[in-house]
This record gives structure tokens, sequence and C-alpha cells, in this order.
């Protein structure tokens, strides 16, 4: 064990090493370090200078404050992305690689050296930026008593930070051939890192500390992701095997479509033989995407539990409206069209791509998520309904079961085509890039959307529209 | 000692390398040639197991490329075409580096570090950052890091590009003593006279596909024909008779000299030489007519087709 672990420690003290010899990297971590911190010190001491006026002290002490902790710790890492481009990218521009990926380190010896190499001396910086502010607010007398556990979590949000930005530098590196095309790539990274930042400061305003865990655990989730990414494609053949970052359009196509169509030459045969194969690839994501979509509808129920219907506003009149067969959500049957079911069924298939788009970007996680979101709020529903005096199974029954029979499988199915795609991503392909992985994985989503997915939305669509409403008449009474 | 048959590698649609054959025992020089792009540093990559075949196989120092590619890349001293070396860090601290990668005592390292600077010339300038060194030195350590560990098989990737002369030929010389040691070596050149001074056989490679391979001397009997002498006078023989004697054939004449081919030259060679001499005839020179590796490349990269000369 020690000993497969010597040679990461050799290529990580030559990188740090070599990272002090650079004063273009030595410079803005001293800035960051040294007088970022205490230039937030001064911030704080002067807006708390400008509140005291009006007696708002304590809420700076207890937002502005621990914000600007945050803040502090943050800036020095994201030096971190700069240098893991350089790291990964810039070594495959200027062939320096080569003698290492011609040396006895195994890949991922060679990955965790850079990876380290990457966080170590950001990280260091931020956490000494952390230390010059809290003994600033020392020096400028600002009494605020940091808790230990808001330091704590700074402390591990600014590593897990800094750990999702290199391990994500690592996929766009090895994706490019330059340092300039994996900068442009890195918007991948610092627009969703930018993002985060905002969410992570409200939750600092809001003050509600506990929720910070929720975001250290999401990323904790995403870089081991990331990384099960990185060590997937950071490989000699992805790093040797690609020469010019040229968009190859035809040969994407081809690709994707050799995976859509496979051998197959009638729509019988690709049935039998390409849709068959690709579902029963789904065989282990299909019983992980029910257990998801089982936990969130109890998330569901679990959220209808703090709700006051009485002062929900809307709400009462909504479930009221579901417990009897009158009222608009049941149309009367004239009116429906072919049209109608054509809308349901365009519906549905924006939630499904909706859901693919998000899932392509974040290893099938978010794309997962948002499928969840249509079974938290039937388990919402189901869960207030006994409310208004109707038993939640009734609801099921009348209103849900009838298309949901069939459109609750494809649901599923879609569901669990995204996951296979997200694991696709993070699984080492020998003689594969990502590019290709990716666009094979897509075609095998492709084919099971194509194939079953949307006719089966097609059959739910015109049950919804054609024989739900008839039952839910038949249940409920007119 | 490195061996690989049919070995053929793909990049999507791209054929890279198709079905190269190669066998270089040890104490042996192998010179890849063929022009840029042709496929030679892919077949190198391949055989220093950092590039996978997509077919064949190739063993190197007895060991899998595939199946066993951390063995295969302790054995083997690479000296890529892009030198890629580290311009911040000083000569003896890179040299350092990679002994550790490769795992080698710190006294032996050591040892070994001294030993390389002492004979490339780099000593006085072994604490200097690299980015400071010239294109030849930079080669030369490049060239000393790829020995460091002492490999038995070595893959050469322009080992005396961008050199001065003293410089070349001090890599030429320690190439020479490293095949007298019973090392493998591999080089890809495109300097033709090089190869022919340093090379026990020869693979051309075209479009991924080896064209000719063999050894030189059978490659120029083989493509060239047989080997013609020539014999120079003095002055000009003008209209006088000349007695050619039997165990020669007379190709080609001119004012003051003349080719000829024998089936035995050791036995023949001084035979004719005496019998010149005994005409009266006043002889100057009695050589070989160079025939050069250039004249087979271009005679083999320039052929239609894609017909193999094998010649081993």
């Amino acid at each position: 064990m020690f000993a497969s672990l010597r040679p990461v420690w050799i290529i990580t003290r030559r990188e740090v090493r070599d990272q002090f010899r650079d004063w273009r990297i030595l410079f803005p971590i001293l800035v960051l370090t040294l007088f970022f911190p205490l230039l937030m010190n001064i911030t704080a001491g002067q807006l708390v200078n400008f509140v005291q006026r009006y007696g708002g002290q304590d809420i700076v002490y207890q937002r502005l404050i621990p914000f600007l902790l945050m803040v502090v710790g943050f800036f020095p890492i994201t030096v971190s992305l700069v240098i893991s481009l350089e790291s990964f990218a810039g070594e495959t521009e200027r062939h320096s690689i080569e003698p290492l990926l011609g040396s006895p380190l195994t890949d991922w010896q060679l990955y965790m050296g850079k990876l380290v190499a990457c966080i170590t001396p950001a990280l260091l910086a931020s956490y000494m930026g952390v230390l010059v502010y809290l003994i600033g607010l020392q020096i400028q007398r600002l009494k605020w008593n940091a808790p230990a556990v808001l330091i704590v979590q700074i402390l591990i949000l600014t590593a897990v930070q800094s750990l999702v930005m290199v391990s994500g530098a690592v996929i766009v590196s090895t994706q490019t051939t330059s340092v300039r095309a994996a900068n442009l790539l890195s918007s991948f990274i610092i627009i969703p890192m930018a993002l985060l930042m905002q969410v992570e400061a409200v939750i600092m305003f809001w003050g509600q500390y506990d929720v910070l865990w929720m975001a250290i655990l999401g990323q904790i989730v995403i870089a081991i992701l990331l990384i099960r990414a990185g060590t997937a494609h950071f490989s000699r053949e992805g790093l040797l095997g690609r020469s010019v970052d040229v968009l190859n359009l035809r040969w994407a196509w081809r690709t994707f479509k050799m995976a859509f169509t496979g051998q197959a030459r009638s729509v019988g045969a690709w049935y039998r033989q390409e849709v068959r194969g690709a579902l029963r690839q789904l065989l282990i994501p299909i019983p992980i995407m029910i257990l998801f979509l089982a936990v969130a509808v109890g998330v569901g129920v679990r959220l209808a539990a703090n709700i006051d219907l009485e002062a929900s506003g809307g709400m009462l009149p909504y479930l009221e409206s579901l417990s009897t067969s009158s009222g608009d959500s049941i149309p009367p049957l004239g009116v429906i069209t072919v049209l109608g079911v054509f809308v349901l069924w365009l519906f549905n298939l924006r939630s499904i791509f909706a859901a693919v788009i998000l899932g392509v970007f974040s290893f099938g996680i978010l794309g997962v998520l948002a499928l969840m979101v249509t079974f938290i709020a039937l388990g919402f529903i189901a869960a207030l309904v006994p409310q208004v005096g109707m038993p939640w199974w009734l609801y099921l029954v009348a209103r849900i079961l009838p298309h949901g029979l069939v459109e609750i499988p494809a649901i599923i199915l879609a569901g669990a085509a995204i996951l296979r795609m997200g694991v696709v991503m993070i699984t080492p392909e020998q003689d594969r890039t990502v590019g290709e992985a990716w666009l094979r994985a897509l075609g095998d989503w492709a084919k099971v959307t194509v194939g079953v997915v949307l006719p089966l939305f097609l059959i739910a669509a015109f049950i919804e529209t054609f024989v739900t409403p008839q039952i839910t008449r038949w249940l409920l009474g007119p | 000692m490195l061996a690989t048959e049919n070995l053929t590698k793909k990049f999507n649609d791209f054929l890279a390398v198709d079905g190269v054959t190669l066998q270089v025992e040890a104490g042996q020089v192998l010179a890849l040639l063929g022009p840029n792009g042709a496929g030679k540093t892919t077949t190198v990559r391949m055989l220093t197991s950092v590039l996978s075949p997509s077919g064949g196989w190739a063993r190197v120092a007895g060991y899998d490329v595939v199946k066993q590619p951390a063995r295969v890349r302790a054995s083997v001293g690479v000296l890529t075409e892009q030198h890629g070396l580290y311009d911040r860090m000083p000569a003896d601290q890179y040299l350092d580096f990679f002994g550790q990668l490769y795992n080698m005592q710190s006294s032996l390292r050591q040892k070994r570090i001294d030993t390389l600077l002492e004979h490339f010339g780099l000593t006085g300038d072994r604490k200097r950052s690299i980015g400071e060194y010239s294109k030849g030195m930079r080669q030369k350590l490049a060239l000393a890091r790829a020995l460091l560990h002492e490999p038995p098989v070595l893959l050469l990737d322009e080992p005396t590009s961008a050199m001065d002369p003293e410089s070349a030929r001090l890599v030429r010389d320690a190439i020479k003593e490293l095949r007298s040691a019973e090392r493998t070596i591999v080089i890809c050149t495109h300097n033709l006279a090089e190869a022919e001074e340093l090379a026990d056989q020869i693979a051309i490679i075209r479009r991924g596909r080896i064209i000719v391979r063999g050894g030189i001397a059978a490659l120029k009997q083989s493509l060239l024909g047989p080997v013609e002498y020539e014999v120079r006078f003095a002055s000009p023989l003008n209209s006088r008779e000349i007695y050619f004697p039997p165990g020669g054939k007379l190709t080609s004449k001119g004012s003051d000299w003349l080719r000829y081919q024998a089936d035995q030259p050791h036995g023949f060679n001084p035979y004719l030489l005496h019998s010149l001499l005994a005409q009266g005839l006043p002889v100057i020179s009695l050589q070989e007519v160079p025939r050069s590796l250039e004249a087979i490349y271009l005679q083999a990269v320039n052929a239609p087709g894609d017909e193999v000369l094998d010649v081993r």
C-alpha cells in the first residue's frame, strides 16, 4: 500500500516545488493569503462601525463576518483551478508528460500525485487566509466568537470545493491538448462554482449553518464522481491518442448513429437486437431508479407533514378540487381532442429531454433529481388529500394509476437510461475517448427513449386524456 | 529481446500502424525509418506500453506490452521526439526525480547521475535550470534520462537531432557502446547516414506498414543489385586495349576509369590489380562504388503499391 503511494508523493513533491519556483503562482497566493483577509477585516470593521449607529450590529456579526470568512477561504482555492489546468493540460502541451507516461507509474499514481499537488498549496494558502482573517478580527476587537462547528464547516467546504474544481479541471484537461483550450472549457467549472458560491452565500446570510452540511455532502458526492471520471479518462491512451482539438462532427454523428442503429437492417430487427440489448443493460439501473422514486415519494410525504393547510392559501381549494370529479381538473369528454393527447405527450417529452440535458452535465444526478420532483409532488399530495376527506389510495387509483401504469414504467426506464449514461461517463473504457464513450452512451439512451419511452408516453397521454377522466368520474362521482 | 507480430493501432477511423512485425535481438540496433506521420512514434509508444495495440502483439524484454505494462516500462529507456524537460528544474534534480520514479536506490541514483552527466559533458551545468540549456544540451540530458536506470531495451527517437557534430559523435559512440553491452536498441531517425553507421537492420515504414526490412548489406544487394567496384587511372587510357582477366564482369568504362562486378571480390580484386599493373596501367585507386542507404530509402518510399521486401 505504502509502496504504491511513494510514486504519488514523488510526483506531488516535484509539482509543488515547481509551483513555488513560479512567481505567477506565488504572487496571487501571497496576496490572497495575507492582504485579502486583511482587506476583509477592514471591510467587516467599517460595516460594523456603520451599522452600530442604527443598532444593527448583531446581524452584521452573525451574518456578514461568517460570510466573509467563507469568502476568504474560497478565493485562494480558485488558484488551484489555474494550477491544475497548467499541470494537466500544460504538461500535455509541452510534452513533458511523455517521459512520465513512459515510466513505470500507473495512471492513478500520476493522477493522484498531480491532484494532491494541485490542491495542497492553494488549500494551505486558504487555511492561512482564514487564520489571518480570524486573527485580524481579534486585533480589531470585533467581538465575534467563531463557532467551532462553523470553522470546521468552512475548512471542510473549502477543501471539498478545491477538490471539485481540480477534479473537474482534470476531466476538462483530458479533453484538450492545449492550456488555451482547457481555459476555454474551464467555464464548465467556473460557472457552476460561481452559482454554488451564490447558493452558499444565501445559506450564510440565512444563518442556517446546518444546511451547509448538505452543501458539503453534495459536493463530496460530486467530487467522488469527478475523481472517478477523472481516473477513468486520465489514461495514457486518452492523453497521447489525441492529437488536435478538432470538432469532428461527421465522426461524432457516425459514432452516435452506429450506437443507435447498431447492426439492425429493419425496425423489427432494431427492436429485437438493439432495443432489447439496451434494455438488458438497464437491469441494475432500473431497481436503483425505482428506489430513487420511492425515496422521492417518501420525501413528499415527509414535506407534507410540516404543512399547515389552513395557512397555506391556495392549497386547500386545490386539494378539495382533487377529491371530486367536478371542476376544472376533469374537462368534459367532448372538448378533448387528439391535439390534447399530443400536448400531454410533448409535456412529458420536454421533461425527459430536460432531464437528459441535466444528466449529461452531472453524471446523471441532476437528471434523476429532475424526474424525482414529480414523485415528490405525488407523495406530497397523496399525504395531504386525507385532510380533505379523500383516502390517499383513492387519489392514486382515481387520478394517477390509470395512465400511471404506463407512464411510471416509462419514467423509470428513462431515468435508468440517464443513470446508466452517467455511469458510462465514470467508467474506464479501453481504447475509447470520453467523447466516444459519451456518444455511445447517448446512443444507448436514445434507443431506450425512442424505442420504448416515447411510445409508452404516447399511450399514457392517450389514457390520461380519454380513460383517466372516465375512471375518475366513476370512482369519485359526477 | 524485442518482438512484434502484426502490431496494429487504429485511432477512430485512422489506421496509424498496420500489421508491423519486427524482431530485434540483444546487442542489435534496428533503425526504424520512414516519412513524417508514417507511424514510427505510434509504434514506439506501443512498444513502451503507453498506447495499447488495436491488434497483434508485442513483447519487450520478455514482457507482453498489454499484460505487463509496468514491467515493460521499467525495462525500457525512451528518448521521445519532444524531450519534455522541466525548464524550471536543475538538471541533477531532474535526473534524480526520474531515478526515484524508476525506484532506484539513492546511492546508485547519485552514482548514475554523476556518471551520465560526466559522460555527456554536463557536470559543470548540473545545477543550472534546464530552461537555460541549449538544444544540444537538452538532447543530451533527455538521453541521460533514458539511460539512467540502465534499461535492457532503448527506444530512441531522433537521438542526435539538434546536436553539433561533436555531440552527435559522442551520442553515436554511446549507442555503439550500449550495443556492445548487449542492449536492444531501436532508433527512429531521418538521418540515414547515422542509421547506416549504427544499425544492424533497418525497417522502412510507410503509411503504417513496414515496406522494407532487413540487414543493410542484404537490402543493398536486393534493391540495388550486386556490388560494383571502380578502378581509377592517373591518366586517360585513350584507345588503349585492356586485358580484363576472367572471374569478373566489366560493366562500364570511361576515359580514366572502369567499373566491374565480381562474384568473389576477395580473390579477384588483388588479381585484377596485379594484372592491370602488369599491363603498365597507372592505377591510383580501387574501391567499392558507394551505394547509400538513401538510395534504398527513396526507392522504397516512392515505390508504387504496398509490396513488402523482407530480406532478413
